[in-house]
């Protein structure tokens, strides 16, 4: 492979940031290659060095990315696939600093009003929001508006938030923490996993899968070595729980990981945190080096920042994401278990679901789930709740009336009217009423709410976030949203054709996307438009 | 490598262990679209028309790189199937030039009763300008269905020059190189593996794109002549594609042994020495 690179000389500033994070480039000699093994080895670290040079100039130039090319031997043509298809990296200069406002469901909601508006910041018990970047020698991250007392009501996985100190272990150990991970030591792996089997604890990112078993395979599986993945790309609109945790409680995080890697032989671990969340990426650092150098987390975690892709969330897209490639799933099976980030057997976590651990490993699991209530709620916030809770009663803990449809489970999920409010929220329960609790994400729409906007954000939603790799999804979420637009624009027309339309874009899209997204990229859309009185005539 | 037992449409069916649906299928003689699945490159299920239904999977799954498994039952023509297929090429054809698909393509439109038009007008679509950069090939991405084909050929599966990706994402992806700058520009060697293996028109010799153009191109008026390389030892096969007694395509057959379809740009364009005539 020849690297080419015509885009001339990357400027002292992105040099630098790139060889901050690589070190001082090897001396040119004559009889080496420049590059190699070596430099191939490291393509991984392309989001980093990309997340470095944006860091410090505020965007992305031809320039710097050939150099961060050279230097890791990526061909620029794969190069500037992964650059253009993250939304947060830049590639035209702009000021050193950048607002970005989101205009997502909650925010919309509480009035945001954009052109170019970002999707949901997870920052929705908070709305309207915005995430401001200062770039430079000290790069640096603002929220609006400003840090406020989080509403956080939990017996088990909250009931650290706000009380203790977040970025001391000692506070940590003084309210309960670090007991699980040396009774985890003291049972050893196999009982540990024994544990979790029989806590019959399913995943919390959405899928629900049942978490005993993906530790069983893993430790199982004979290649190595084996990684351990916690996906905390929380990007569901609606969704801000792990940001909640990872904010205030990051050292349960890390100490859930540390039982994860020791009952399933995890060699390396990874926490893939979405970039829009700066508080919490710094405070889980912190939490990682003191448990490290208080001798209890037996393995290297490393932190990786996403770029502004939903995607990223489904745990394919995100091993590539962190292999320093475009995030685009891949096909299943084979499964991570078997093959999975780098291609060896690999656990992978939702924060939820590790924090979880913790309890089940005390003998003091209570299987509660964690719901985020936002929109037109008096008291938005996260709220645990032990699993088949009525929906009605969180909604009562968070403050709602006039109540005219809920949206559970984000984009991806569905809105119930208030006939369906008293569902209990558990798997059997939602499913029944062919809902789901998916990420726990419970948006509140009272009488006010314009829900054909509503609708039309979530169309656009997924045709921005479709990775664009399969037909149903890439094309399908773009018809989708022009079908919307043209229905709702029409005055007294039949839609019913239309209807009948997008009922076969979804069935395509269920049945033959490659991954998540498409598969419930039509979900909201179709419930919404059965469930709501938003059609004409 | 032992052999497995399915059922395919009913019928029991042995099949090779490590070997796809899409073989098996092909071994019933069951008429299985592909548009992104080339039997010399790395499947990698992006166009999604190859989809069976398997009993006990939630989904349809792609039967060009889903591997067949022991006491598999699929089923190939249900209802289930046949609307995604024709979905799939409706939003492809709604939004892509496919006119020159090969006559199989249409054929599946035909089959599954795909309608693209019935998105309506507006129906966005990926028209664009022809790139003309050089005087060897064009690339015209308003007929690409973004396979991914020509990226496999230019990487991994045949080329190694990565002259070539996929940027942007959603809808708005696309086939690029570095920042889109011109071909001469970027790695490209001129190999033409990428035109060998599109499926579309969307990249084409410049010989063939200019006598489209001026509407001179007329295969029927064509002959093919098989010959091998004069360049260097390898041996490569090459179908010189012939008209008015004038090469105006070269190729080269997928299952030949020494080329597997691809070749070097001396054999896919180094051909004007053969057609110097004296004035």
């Amino acid at each position: 492979m020849d690297i080419r690179t015509t885009g001339g000389p990357a400027t002292a500033e992105e040099m630098a940031a790139v060889d901050e994070l690589l070190g001082e480039p090897e001396p040119a000699h004559h009889h080496l290659a420049y590059g190699g093994r070596a430099a191939r080895g490291q393509r991984h670290l392309l989001l980093p060095v990309l997340h470095a040079i944006q860091d410090r100039a505020g965007w992305v130039s031809r320039g710097a990315l050939e150099y961060a090319c050279r230097r890791l031997s990526i061909p620029p043509a794969e190069a500037y696939g992964v650059v253009s298809f993250y939304a947060r990296f830049a590639l035209e200069p702009r000021g050193e600093v950048t607002v970005r406002t989101c205009d997502d469901i909650v925010c919309m909601l509480a009035g945001a009003r954009v052109d170019h508006g970002s999707p949901c910041l997870g920052l929705c018990d908070r709305a309207p929001a915005t995430l401001s970047e200062r770039a430079g020698i000290a790069p640096g991250w603002v929220v609006t508006p400003a840090r406020v007392p989080v509403h956080a009501v939990g017996p088990k996985l909250l009931r650290r938030v706000g009380v203790v100190d977040p970025e001391s272990l000692d506070s940590y150990r003084d309210h309960g923490g670090v007991a699980a991970v040396l009774r985890a030591r003291e049972m050893g792996g196999e009982a540990v996993i024994r544990q979790v089997t029989e806590s019959r604890l399913l995943g919390r990112g959405g899928a629900a899968f049942p978490t005993g078993r993906k530790w069983e395979s893993v430790a199982r599986a004979p290649a190595r070595p084996h990684y351990l993945v916690c996906n905390a790309d929380e990007s569901e609109p609606g969704t801000f729980k792990d940001r909640v945790l990872m904010e205030h409680d990051p050292f349960a995080l890390v100490e859930g990981m540390a039982i994860a890697a020791f009952a399933t032989g995890c060699e390396k671990g990874y926490i893939y945190i979405r970039d829009e969340y700066p508080l919490a990426r710094r405070r889980v650092e912190q939490a990682i080096a003191q448990s490290r150098s208080a001798g209890l987390l037996d393995i290297e975690i490393e932190v990786r920042r996403g770029a502004g892709a939903y995607i990223c969330g489904e745990e394919t897209a995100l091993f590539n994401s962190i292999e320093g490639k475009r995030g685009e799933p891949r096909n299943k099976p084979p499964f991570p278990v078997d093959i999975g980030l780098f291609g060896m057997p690999t656990l992978v976590n939702n924060v939820e679901t590790l924090f979880n651990v913790l309890d089940i490993v005390n003998g003091e699991f209570g299987d509660t789930r964690i719901f985020c209530v936002s929109g037109h709620v008096e008291r938005p916030g996260v709220y645990e709740v032990p699993l088949g809770t009525p929906l009605r009663s969180v909604l009562d803990m968070a403050g709602a009336g006039n109540i005219q449809a809920v949206l559970l489970g984000g984009a991806a999920g569905s809105f119930l009217t208030p006939a369906q409010l008293d569902v209990p929220l558990s798997f059997e329960g939602t499913r029944a009423i062919e809902a789901t609790m998916g990420s726990g994400a419970v948006i509140v729409f009272d009488e006010t709410a314009d829900m054909k906007k509503v609708l039309l954000r979530i169309a656009r939603f997924f045709r921005d976030e479709s990775c664009g790799q399969c037909v149903p999804c890439r094309v399908g979420t773009k018809r989708q949203e022009e079908i919307l637009e043209r229905m709702f624009q029409a005055r007294n027309s039949d839609s019913h054709g239309d209807v009948m339309l997008l009922g076969d874009i979804a069935q395509a899209m269920r049945d033959a996307s490659i991954c998540g997204l498409g598969q419930t990229a039509a979900n909201a859309i179709a419930s919404g438009l059965t469930q709501l009185k938003v059609l004409n005539g | 490598m032992a052999d497995v037992a399915l059922t395919i449409d009913g019928r029991e069916v042995l099949a090779r262990e490590g070997t796809t649906i899409l073989d098996a299928c092909r071994g019933l003689e069951i008429d299985t679209p592909t548009l992104c699945q080339l039997d010399n490159l790395t499947p990698i299920n992006v166009c999604r028309v190859c989809v069976v239904e398997l009993e006990g999977s939630r989904v349809l799954v792609p039967a060009c790189s889903r591997k067949v498994e022991a006491g598999m039952k699929i089923r190939t023509d249900s209802q289930r199937v046949r609307h995604s297929r024709r979905l799939v090429l409706e939003l492809l054809g709604s939004s892509v030039d496919m006119s020159l698909c090969s006559p199989q393509v249409h054929g599946w439109m035909r089959r599954y009763g795909a309608v693209p038009s019935r998105f309506g007008p507006e129906a966005a679509t990926v028209a664009q300008p022809v790139k003309v950069d050089n005087e060897l090939y064009v690339r015209d991405y308003s007929r690409c269905i973004l396979c991914y084909k020509c990226v496999e050929a230019c990487g991994v599966d045949a080329q190694n020059t990565f002259a070539i990706g996929v940027a942007g994402r959603g809808f708005d992806a696309h086939i690029s190189t570095e920042f889109d700058v011109a071909l001469p520009d970027s790695a490209c060697v001129y190999c033409g593996n990428c035109i060998g293996v599109c499926p579309t028109g969307a990249l084409m010799f410049k010989s063939e794109h200019d006598m489209r153009a001026t509407g001179t191109w007329d295969p029927s008026r064509q002959s093919v002549t098989e010959t091998v390389c004069p360049y260097c030892g390898v041996g490569c096969m090459l179908e010189l594609h012939v008209q008015d007694n004038s090469i105006v395509k070269v190729t080269s057959p997928l299952d030949h042994s020494v080329t597997s379809g691809h070749l070097c740009v001396k054999g896919r364009f180094g051909f004007e020495f053969v057609q110097r005539r004296r004035s």
